[in-house]
């Protein structure tokens, strides 16, 4: 048995098989062969493996997620048949005398060309299907042992360098128990998501991946942010009694449901859910939540191979508007760019994408990408309390650009005679730091504010959250945070605005505090934080807390906060 | 033989008719069968060749059937074209 320490990042613990997910190196040379005919034989048996792969994966995406979705492999078996594919790559085995990797990923690029360079967006985006296709038949031809995430058909713990937004959108629940990474912290991706899922997770582990191997029995503890690798029976049974008795907790959490959010003063605070499907709402109301305060709504444009249609969008929304029943719902515009890529829309990378073309700066060029979010929104808007947020706004300028087109679209839906709420409240994300020192000026113009202190911190700290050398300067706690919180929420105060955060902070149990003092309105975090969150404001004054925001505000280093809210506060 | 449509579906030929096309004209193997639109002519065995015509809402495109079966190939094609919603018959 070895462990390995690392982040805790999602809670509660997870007993099951290791598998191990890398991505593996498709790059093929140029490599001269003897036998041409043994090499076709080889080019037979990988596309004969693929097909078979194929087969089942359809089988099982139709049996589990209908026609529509297993439609998409059986014209990825049509092309594996492809005469126009194969063809070509078996003469140029013969006539060139070269491995089939390389005739296959040379014919292939050829199409993948083909389809990029094409006039429709929808056939542009064909070349991500060639290039899929291709992986899978290079796989076998490479001998490559990669099992793409979306097959996985036992229970398992998934054990990655790191997860990627697409590798998570691709995870099924009903398998996947729990994971670890070697990267990554509390605000990764992937933890972020490991909390939406409920799935207990551990990142950071720095060499998890090196340590386990595909089949070891491992447990995953994200309470302590422990890895354990193939444990003795009697660390299996006594992590078994861990997992029964945090499943107590939970139980005495959920006494808690349907009780408002109220101080030991008596001040009321909202407590609402980030979320990123329709599916999500069930955890918000199993959890108490009392609204939703961010729903991504990037999961609609990704793992999918073109853009949602404005219906896709409509019924997603209206969804999540219903099940809500009155409840506000807080949608945050399209934030992609940045680290989250559509391969369909096939964005240049950037140097810096944190600080390039994404979200709002995307959405006011691709404005029929944006308008036509906008138009599902509004219809959506009669079936619930809808809240609509822009993300990454810097500038004035850029907000009253996008309610000007959200106020277009609005008008010519009225023209159209399709009901459109009148009460949706507008406001936006603060998370660039020129944002939050122009709060005073922004809240004259916005309903409400949300402090996305994900992003806010790693700008204002000049560190990318995500490399690790780095990441000491992910501090929530740094007073200069605190400072730029306390204009936000200041300045909504003043123009009679809500404040409201939705980043990871939100939920941090010794961030609550603080930002209880602070004056905050609403803490929107994950599901599965709201109870544990609800019984520690139930515990606290908001008269004290304010008293201990305002020394914290006045001291000069993050650990300092930290002491003084733990020398203050009993979690 | 040939017959000749206008493409009415707003997304173009995009894959899954172009698979329902394919799939179609496989089931008849004394027939070739093909699509030719602006000048390039493919086979309807490929379906990158289909989805490589690049067509378009209000292109037009021609279907052609050559062999023992070409009568039944070419009628399934085109109930595949307007079941489809892909297109109409140009007459």
């Amino acid at each position: 048995m070895s462990s390995i320490k690392g982040i805790a990042a999602s809670a509660g613990i997870a007993i099951a098989k290791a598998f191990i997910l890398e991505h593996p190196d498709y790059t093929v040379t140029h490599r001269k062969i003897e036998d041409t005919d043994s090499e076709i034989a080889k080019l037979e048996s990988s596309l004969d493996a693929s097909r078979a792969e194929l087969e089942e994966i359809k089988a099982r995406t139709l049996q589990e997620l209908g026609e529509k979705k297993a439609e998409i492999f059986e014209s990825h078996l049509l092309i594996l048949d492809d005469p126009e594919l194969i063809n070509p790559v078996k003469d140029k085995i013969k006539e060139e005398s070269v491995c089939a990797e390389f005739a296959l990923n040379e014919t292939a690029s050829q199409f993948i060309e083909m389809f990029q360079n094409m006039k429709s967006a929808y056939l542009q985006e064909r070349a991500a299907d060639m290039r899929d296709v291709t992986k899978r038949v290079l796989k076998h031809l490479l001998d490559l042992n990669y099992v793409n995430p979306s097959e996985i058909s036992e229970e398992v713990i998934v054990i990655a360098e790191d997860l990627t937004p697409s590798d998570t959108a691709q995870l099924n629940r009903n398998y996947v128990k729990g994971f670890t990474t070697n990267i990554g912290g509390r605000t990764s991706h992937s933890a972020i998501m490991a909390r939406s899922l409920e799935i207990p997770a551990v990142v950071g582990t720095q060499n998890v991946l090196t340590s386990a191997a595909s089949g070891d029995l491992i447990i995953v503890d994200g309470l302590e942010g422990m890895v354990l690798i193939n444990p003795d029976e009697q660390t299996v049974a006594e992590y078994r009694k861990k997992q029964e008795s945090y499943a107590e907790q939970v139980e005495e959490w959920r006494k808690l449901r349907s009780e408002p959010t109220v101080t030991s003063d008596g001040v009321h605070v909202e407590l609402a859910a980030n979320i990123g499907t329709p599916n999500d709402v069930a955890g918000v109301q199993d959890n108490g939540g009392e609204g939703v305060g961010l729903y991504r709504t990037e999961f609609l444009y990704m793992g999918r191979d073109k853009l949602p249609s404005e219906d896709v969008q409509f019924q997603a929304y209206k969804t999540v508007l219903e099940k809500m029943e009155g409840k506000p719902v807080v949608v945050r515009t399209l934030d992609i760019g940045g680290d989250k890529e559509l391969p369909y829309l096939d964005l240049p990378k950037e140097m810096n994408p944190f600080l390039g073309f994404r979200a709002v700066r995307l959405c006011l060029e691709r404005q029929d990408i944006f308008r036509t979010q906008l138009r599902a929104l509004l219809r959506a808007s009669v079936h619930g309390n809808l809240r609509i947020m822009f993300p990454m706004i810097a500038t004035l300028d850029e907000f009253r650009q996008a309610k000007a087109l959200l106020e277009e679209e609005k008008s010519k839906l009225i023209s159209e005679d399709i009901a459109v709420s009148e009460d949706i409240q507008l406001g936006i994300m603060v998370e660039i730091p020129s944002t939050a020192v122009m709060a005073d000026q922004f809240a004259k113009e916005v309903d409400f504010f949300s402090i996305g202190t994900n992003d806010l911190i790693q700008y204002t700290m000049a560190a990318d959250r995500m490399n690790e050398r780095v990441s000491y300067l992910y501090q929530p706690y740094n007073p200069a945070i605190l400072r730029l919180v306390k204009m936000v929420i200041d300045a909504a105060h003043r123009e009679g605005r809500w404040a409201g955060m939705c980043g990871e902070m939100a939920g941090d149990a010794t961030a609550i505090p603080l930002l209880l003092g602070l004056g905050l309105d609403e803490f929107s975090m994950s599901a599965t934080s709201i109870l544990p969150a609800r019984s520690q404001i139930s515990k606290l004054s908001k008269t004290d807390m304010q008293e201990l925001a305002f020394k914290a505000l006045n001291l000069g280093t993050a650990e300092d906060v930290v002491e003084l809210v733990n020398q203050a506060v009993s979690k | 033989m040939q017959k000749t449509f206008r493409i009415t579906d707003e997304d173009g030929i995009h894959a899954r008719p172009a698979t329902a096309l394919v799939n179609t004209a496989n089931k008849f193997k004394d027939t070739e069968s093909f699509a030719e639109a602006g000048g390039k002519k493919v086979t309807l065995k490929s379906i990158l060749g289909v989805l490589s015509l690049g067509l378009e809402q209000g292109d037009t495109l021609t279907l052609i059937s050559e062999g023992p079966s070409e009568n039944d190939a070419l009628n399934a094609l085109a109930d595949v074209m307007v079941n489809e919603g892909l297109g109409e018959l140009n007459e």
